[in-house]
């Protein structure tokens, strides 16, 4: 189990960091999704084969898809792509690398203080989880489709194409929005 | 059960959460943007299953749960917003984005 | 009766409050009698007072009266109390029956003049603030009236403000008190502080307990609160302002600047006999400082022009002879002086004020003459006060107490020859520049259209002060005589329940009889002297002026004090202002401004609506918080 540990985890981390520097944006979305499936891996070594599986059907399955849908909407094209390129020039990455070592030494020289717990992992299963959702969990759960609901409504309004809706006023603006001016 | 300990399995949700923070800080596209936040909040999942691991506890599993709702609700709801700023403005580009300067 | 004492300064206090609120809306008449029944009926208290004191067995006295608790912080507990002894009972007799008069004075010498109300608003104030200064118990309270009649005075005298130098000898006359009040108030502090207490009977117990003669703080408090009495009193260093104040109205520089506030210094030592009996380089200080004063203005009044300048420096000088008899522990002697000079001084005053209105308000005494025909009254008063000065023999108050002073001068412990001699040849100069200013203003042939035509107009209210003023200035002697005139000691013994008798060196009666035959000499001299000089051969002084312009000169001005303290102080102080002129201080404070507009400008800066910006904010906030969290107590 341990090797399947490291190794998925060494999977993750290589393939966030390639999400992280592509310049093609479904490039970065496809390593994500790696990225996703390592963590997945990593769930199960873990014991938490439920949240392995929603690692897999919701994060990856749902959410980046949804990713790739808006790129593929944008079809920012290829000069987007050569733009990306100008605006990561190794010099930008110097302060945001400074920063994030900075938290990950931070966190890490806290993990290393504690005191070694030598509890080894206990696998806890999907019967467990579905029990405490439907028990001490259940406003969270209501809570939690609530804000689904939020999302979905929000995400529909303004998602919306007005274009077809309109009843003419607008005349003049044919063939989509010019773009506003920028501030 | 053996496994490895939970302190890697914290290390790693730390090291990806740096990761994810890095990229937030550095990309100007805001589709990298959004997709680094969800890097930041599926590390912050994998410490929760961690710590549930650690436990013998369905918390663990049940708040990596929640979490997933949550990012799944704000990623749609963050990605019409970028479609709505692209028919606006064009560009998905954050730094055009700074009318709320002092 | 003595219950009634808090309303002897109560009255005259409000008087002002009755007339600060109303007065605009008064007319004359109800103002006077405002201002000047208020001051009256504080007399007839002070009247009632003094003989509830007499008729009880004498224990009644000193009697003290708490109006109520002031301060009460740390170790200093103040309080609103009244003190009423033999010293403060003559005080408020004084001020209080000589201040009615002179308001009953000004009622009819104000009267059709811009601000009447005005007048008597700030004269009822003044009276409040020095009977509470002379009745108070509590050296804060005393303070308190200290500071009130230094505010009146500069009231008064700017009273005709719409002149700006009247405005300027006002500000004069109150800085240079100011810093007499400065060092008086900083002498306070080693008192309160060692000693434990503000209440005057208590502090000088205290004191007497606490201290050796020759105590550093004990010298240090006196020669402190002598730098508060010098600047009050219009002694040398500070006497520069008193001439100027004559810039007030006549009743003005009567009660203020003759007969009551600059006597407040004396009072002062007088009340801190104690203190200063344990200091005797501050007493030799006090002696030094009255002989030299009263030569130096006695100098000075020889040679003016100016008819109140030269009762100005006339009271500077007789204010040094109080306190020569301070400094050689002659207590009683200088408030017997005191008692006559308020008299005849305030007599001179009102007198000079009837020739100035004769004259139209002409103050030059060279442009008068032969005003003893055409101005009876104010020849009559002036003849007696300016007699009582010279301290004619045996028929004026002023001999007797003069005679008293030089007494002691010679003969007391602390006494010493010169400071005889100082003072005999003051009472010289004395003789000779007030029958000078006489035989100038009323004899001779009239100098100029305004004294040929100079006409009397005085009512009953500047009659009956005058003449009551004239008696006293004649009787008010005879309650204490030498030993070889008739050894009254009434006013000695009145006195002697605050003020202990003078240690004397006991010389022989031979010497005594000298010393008093000098006196009279001297006094009778000076007569002659100025008779010589002014009637038989007035072409004399001219000559002898014209040979000596320059010292004259330098006479008239004061010794060039002011000069010399302007080239001292005033302009190295300018010159420092001009070199500050960009502050540094304030440089300091624009420094500030301009930091915080500096941070400012990179703290808006920092909001520039980037949100990679926030987040590398939220980003690096967050890593310094868990930074601090974790190791920051290490």
């Amino acid at each position: 189990m341990d090797a399947a540990f490291f190794a998925a985890s060494a999977i993750a981390l290589a393939a966030t960091v390639m999400a992280i520097t592509r310049t093609d944006a479904v490039h970065a979305l496809l390593y994500f999704i790696v990225s996703l499936l390592g963590v997945a891996v990593v769930f199960y070594t873990l014991g938490a084969s439920f949240a392995a599986v929603l690692e897999v059907i919701i994060y990856a399955g749902a959410i980046v898809v949804l990713f790739v849908f808006v790129v593929m909407m944008l079809n920012l094209g290829r000069e987007a792509a050569a733009r990306e390129r100008g605006w990561l020039r190794p010099a930008m990455w110097a302060g945001p690398s400074l920063l994030a070592l900075l938290l990950f030494v931070e966190i890490v020289a806290l993990l290393a203080a504690a005191a070694p717990s030598h509890a080894g992992i206990h696998a806890v299963e999907a019967r467990q989880v579905g029990a405490a959702l439907f028990g001490p969990y259940l406003l969270a759960v209501e809570l939690a489709s609530m804000l689904l609901l939020a999302g979905l409504v929000g995400a529909y309004h303004l998602g919306r194409d007005d274009r077809n809706d309109r009843d003419g006023r607008n005349s003049g603006r044919a063939g989509g929005h010019a773009p506003g001016r920028l501030p | 059960m053996s496994g490895p300990a939970p302190e890697w399995g914290l290390a790693v949700a730390a090291a990806l959460l740096a990761l994810g923070l890095a990229g937030v800080l550095v990309r100007r596209n805001v589709i990298f943007i959004l997709m680094s936040v969800e890097i930041m909040l599926n590390a912050g999942g994998l410490a929760a299953v961690a710590a549930g691991a650690r436990w013998g506890q369905a918390d663990g599993q049940i708040l990596f749960v929640l979490v997933l709702a949550l990012a799944a609700a704000e990623v749609s709801v963050g990605l019409g917003l970028i479609l709505l700023l692209h028919r606006r403005f064009g560009t998905v580009d954050a730094d055009r984005f700074s009318e709320m300067r002092g | 009766m003595l219950p009634w004492l808090w309303t002897i300064p109560a009255l005259p206090f409000a008087g002002f409050l009755l007339l600060v609120l109303t007065g605009a809306r008064l007319r004359q008449r109800a103002a006077a009698w405002i201002g000047a029944g208020s001051v009256g009926l504080a007399f007839l208290v002070a009247l009632a007072v003094a003989a509830a004191a007499a008729a009880g067995s004498g224990a009644t006295l000193p009697y003290s009266q708490t109006l109520g608790r002031w301060i009460d912080a740390g170790g200093l507990h103040a309080a609103f109390s009244l003190y009423l002894d033999a010293l403060s009972l003559l005080m408020i007799l004084v001020i209080s029956g000589v201040g009615f008069l002179i308001h009953l004075y000004s009622v009819e010498y104000m009267s059709g003049e811009d601000g009447y109300c005005r007048f008597f608003c700030c004269m009822n104030l003044f009276v409040a603030s020095m009977l509470v200064l002379v009745l108070a118990r509590d050296l804060l309270f005393l303070f308190l009236g200290w500071e009130g009649v230094g505010l009146c005075s500069y009231l008064l005298i700017g009273f005709w403000y719409r002149d700006p130098r009247n405005g300027a000898a006002a500000c004069k006359a109150f800085i240079v008190t100011r810093i007499g009040d400065a060092a008086m108030a900083v002498g306070l502090f080693p008192l309160f502080t060692r000693l434990g207490t503000s209440d005057i009977p208590a502090l000088a117990q205290a004191a007497g307990a606490q201290w050796m003669r020759g105590d550093a703080a004990a010298v240090a408090a006196a020669m402190l609160l002598l730098g508060g009495a010098v600047g009050k009193s219009a002694q040398l260093p500070l006497q520069t302002w008193l001439p100027d104040a004559m810039a007030g109205p006549t009743p003005v520089s009567a009660l203020i600047h003759a007969a009551t506030m600059v006597t407040a210094g004396v009072y002062l030592i007088a009340r801190l006999h104690a203190l200063y009996d344990l200091a005797p380089l501050a007493e030799a200080a006090v002696a030094v400082i009255g002989a030299s004063t009263l030569l130096l203005a006695g100098c000075s009044a020889l040679v003016q022009t100016d008819i109140k300048r030269v009762l100005a420096y006339s009271t500077i000088s007789q204010i040094g002879y109080m306190f020569l008899a301070l400094g050689v522990g002659a207590w009683q002697a200088a408030m017997f002086h005191f008692l006559t000079h308020a008299c005849f001084k305030a007599l001179l005053f009102l007198a000079a004020g009837v020739v100035i209105h004769a004259m139209g308000g002409e103050q030059n005494i060279l442009r008068m003459g032969g005003l003893r025909r055409r101005l009876p009254l104010a020849f009559w008063s002036s003849l007696v006060g300016g007699a009582s000065l010279a301290a004619l023999p045996l028929i004026t108050a002023g001999f007797y107490s003069k005679d008293l002073i030089l007494w002691f001068a010679w003969d007391s412990q602390r006494g010493a020859q010169w400071l005889w001699l100082a003072g005999w040849t003051g009472a010289l100069l004395t003789s000779v520049y007030t029958f000078r200013m006489l035989f100038l203003v009323f004899f001779g042939a009239p100098a100029s259209e305004q004294s040929r035509r100079a006409a009397e107009h005085a009512g009953p209210a500047v009659r009956i002060p005058l003449l009551v003023l004239s008696v006293l200035s004649i009787v008010a002697g005879f309650v204490e005589t030498p030993r070889l005139l008739g050894n009254i000691t009434l006013f000695s013994r009145y006195i002697a329940a605050a003020l202990p008798d003078t240690v004397t060196r006991a010389a022989s009666p031979g010497m005594e009889a000298a010393i008093e035959a000098l006196a009279i000499v001297a006094s009778l001299g000076g007569l002659y002297a100025a008779f010589t000089l002014f009637i038989r051969r007035p072409q004399l002084p001219r000559r002898l002026a014209e040979r000596a312009a320059g010292l004259v000169r330098w006479w008239r001005s004061d010794w060039a004090m002011d000069a010399l303290y302007d080239a001292v102080l005033v302009r190295p102080y300018v010159a420092l202002a001009r070199i500050n002129r960009r502050d540094v201080v304030d440089a300091f404070y624009d420094g500030v401004a301009r930091a915080a507009a500096v941070a400012h400008g990179a703290l808006s800066r920092s909001e520039n609506g980037f949100l990679r910006w926030y987040a590398a904010g939220l980003g690096a906030g967050a890593v310094i918080l868990i930074a601090i969290g974790t190791w920051g107590r290490t």
